[in-house]
């Protein structure tokens, strides 16, 4: 019963090679992972939802190398998140120079339920840690980093 | 040091909460304490006015509208973009420590009156004139730290007072005070025992929290000992608070001594502790409790060589003893010579002692029913289990008032006590038990008159209570955010 980070994210939604070098292919490629999982119904809303925050915010690259692209949209029919690791790494602008080899693509669906949000919300949390970052990083297959984000991002 | 936040961005899922985590995390790096408040779209979990009265500055992380900015505007503040609490945390906060000492807002976007680069220009604007904000003045200091050691006192108050009453209701109320609940099981003594035993916890709590708002952690434990202390030398809570406020300042005192690089990462956890604690117990009981043992041995006997000759005069001395500090040595004086009285079959002075010792919490509760305005929420709901408190003859039930304001407060609660001591004697009222309140009403000689005396006298307390609240307004005593005059102060 409990809300787990299974009920977000699978590994079919894990690009530990992502093909894309720069960041409107690279939401795309990740995007498509969400429509093929039927967790997004709309990709061109979809997208546009998130490359218009991407826009409004300025960008959402971090200093840590971590990039959170994310918009909460109509065309989202379950609170998912993807993720990709690229290298060398992909400018997502923001307040960072440097490119983001982490990236996580949040998809929030408009009016959420609170329990959703809240995990998605601890998945951020625990992106300030280094330890976090470095077992993403570290990780050999998406099963891997799926055991990472069992272990570390909780209700 | 201790502070509080604020995060928020449009979308409200990732960056309000890895700012509040990236603050979180550089506050336990710094030592600080932060109480966020994540206004994103997982429901906003508003920080408590506990944490907001014991903090010393504000941090917004938000590119959006802030709720409830005004809760925050008498602290000093820094905004910032999520972004750069994300990335840099650590220039976050060295911002906001320079805010804190300088007493600065530093440039919020709805109150540009502040200024960005000046130092002083902000801190004159709220320090000035004595009513601005109160964190500003050394009074204003001094209350908040009062009010933090108060909010974290009052739930044993509450809990302790309604289960003290209940003892009362259900056991017998003249004898349920000396039974062990250990030897022999009654749910009067159940309920005796454990409301006695949060009571006991009053002046501790109320000690350590205060040296908590003014020092952090390192004040928790010399405040807490200082407030065992109290109990022990019956110094009652204004003792306490003494204590506290002497264990706040004494850390305060030994963060600012060069201890060489070396010894720092055990200053926190051994030196501030262990030196602050000896210091502040040895004030507790050399300098303060043998004064108070010889000042309580010199009051009964005055109080004994008055006799009780004139009877309303002596009913009036019983009220304003009862009142000036509730439990501590002056109370005792008064409420020992009354009870002393009923083995000598004298009967009226215990009356006059009960009556002045109900109208300070039914005083308090009736002022807080008719001038919500001038209390805060904290005190609004204490205000209710007051009426409880004050009708069973538990005068703790005022503490949590006149601890936050003692010198608006205890005033009020003497003049209401002292007339209706003084009334009680005059109507020739009598009582044959020590404790009880109206559970012991049926042992009461002439009990109309005497419950006349009692609302007479909780009138007299509310009316002063509030009088004084009112003559003295300041800002941070309104319950209602939007009340407060702090725009208008800034400007």
């Amino acid at each position: 019963m409990d809300l787990t980070i299974d009920d977000v994210i699978t590994t079919d939604l894990i690009i530990l090679d992502l093909d894309a070098t720069e960041r409107d292919a690279a939401i795309a490629e990740m995007a498509d992972r969400l429509v093929a999982q039927g967790r997004v119904s709309d990709r061109d809303t979809y997208v546009n939802d998130v490359l218009e925050r991407e826009r409004e915010g300025g960008g959402t690259g971090m200093e840590m190398g971590v990039a959170i692209p994310h918009a909460k949209s109509e065309a989202v029919t379950n609170a998912s998140v993807a993720f990709a690791r690229t290298n060398p790494g992909i400018d997502f602008g923001g307040d960072s120079e440097q490119p983001s080899t982490l990236v996580f693509l949040i998809a929030a669906p408009v009016g959420g339920d609170d329990l959703h949000i809240r995990l998605l919300s601890r998945l951020s949390r625990r992106l300030i840690h280094e330890s976090f970052r470095q077992k993403l990083y570290d990780a050999s297959s998406p099963d891997e980093v799926m055991e990472t984000l069992r272990e570390e991002v909780t209700l | 040091m201790k502070f509080v936040a604020v995060t928020a961005c449009p979308t409200g899922i990732a960056h309000t909460y890895m700012a509040a985590e990236a603050l979180e995390e550089e506050a336990r790096k710094r030592g600080h304490e932060i109480a966020v408040e994540t206004q994103g779209s997982a429901g906003s979990e508003k920080v408590d006015d506990a944490a907001i009265s014991g903090a010393v500055g504000v941090i917004y992380a938000v590119d959006t509208n802030v709720d409830g900015r005004d809760r925050f505007s008498h602290l000093p503040s820094v905004e910032v973009t999520p972004g750069e609490a994300i990335n840099h945390a650590a220039r976050v906060f060295d911002r906001a420590e320079q805010a804190v000492e300088e007493g600065v807002s530093e440039a919020p976007a709805e109150t540009a009156a502040s200024g960005a680069g000046g130092g002083g220009a902000a801190a004159a604007a709220t320090g000035g004139g004595g009513d601005g904000p109160g964190r500003s003045s050394r009074g204003g200091a001094v209350r908040q730290w009062l009010m933090t050691g108060v909010s974290y006192m009052l739930p044993f108050v509450t809990a302790g007072g309604i289960l003290i009453a209940l003892a009362f209701l259900v056991g017998d109320t003249v004898t349920v005070v000396e039974e062990n609940v250990y030897e022999e099981f009654s749910f009067g003594a159940l309920f005796f025992k454990i409301g006695g035993t949060a009571f006991s916890m009053i002046g501790p709590i109320l000690a350590g929290f205060i040296a908590y708002a003014m020092a952090d952690r390192p004040g928790i434990a010399p405040g807490i000992v200082s407030g065992l202390l109290a109990n022990e030398i019956g110094a009652g809570f204004l003792g306490a608070i003494i204590g506290g406020l002497l264990a706040g300042a004494i850390v305060i005192g030994l963060k600012r001594v060069p201890f060489p690089r070396s010894l720092r990462s055990l200053l926190p956890v051994l030196f501030y502790p262990l030196i602050a604690t000896f210091i502040v117990g040895t004030l507790m009981i050399l300098v303060i409790g043998e004064p108070i043992a010889a000042a309580t041995e010199a009051l009964t006997a005055w109080l004994e060589g008055l006799g009780t000759a004139n009877a309303i005069v002596l009913g009036t001395i019983l009220g304003l003893m009862m009142a000036f500090d509730m439990g501590g040595p002056v109370n005792k004086v008064a409420y020992f010579f009354g009870v002393g009285l009923i083995a000598e079959n004298v009967l009226a002075p215990m009356a006059a002692v009960m009556a002045a010792g109900m109208t300070p919490p039914l005083g308090l509760a009736l002022a807080t029913a008719v001038r919500k305005r001038l209390f805060n929420v904290q005190e609004q709901e204490a205000g209710k289990a007051a009426w409880v408190m004050g009708a069973s003859f538990i005068t703790e039930g005022a503490i949590p008032f006149a601890a936050a304001d003692p010198i608006r407060v205890i005033p009020a609660l003497m003049l209401g006590s002292a007339v209706a001591g003084g009334l009680s004697m005059a109507f020739d009222a009598t009582l044959r038990a020590p404790h009880g309140g109206i559970f012991v009403f049926g042992l009461v000689g002439n009990w109309p008159l005497y419950i006349l005396a009692i609302a007479i006298g909780a009138v007299v307390t509310a009316a002063g209570v509030i009088a004084l609240k009112q003559f003295h307004r300041t800002p941070d005593d309104a319950v209602d955010p939007s009340a407060t005059t702090t725009e208008a102060a800034r400007a």
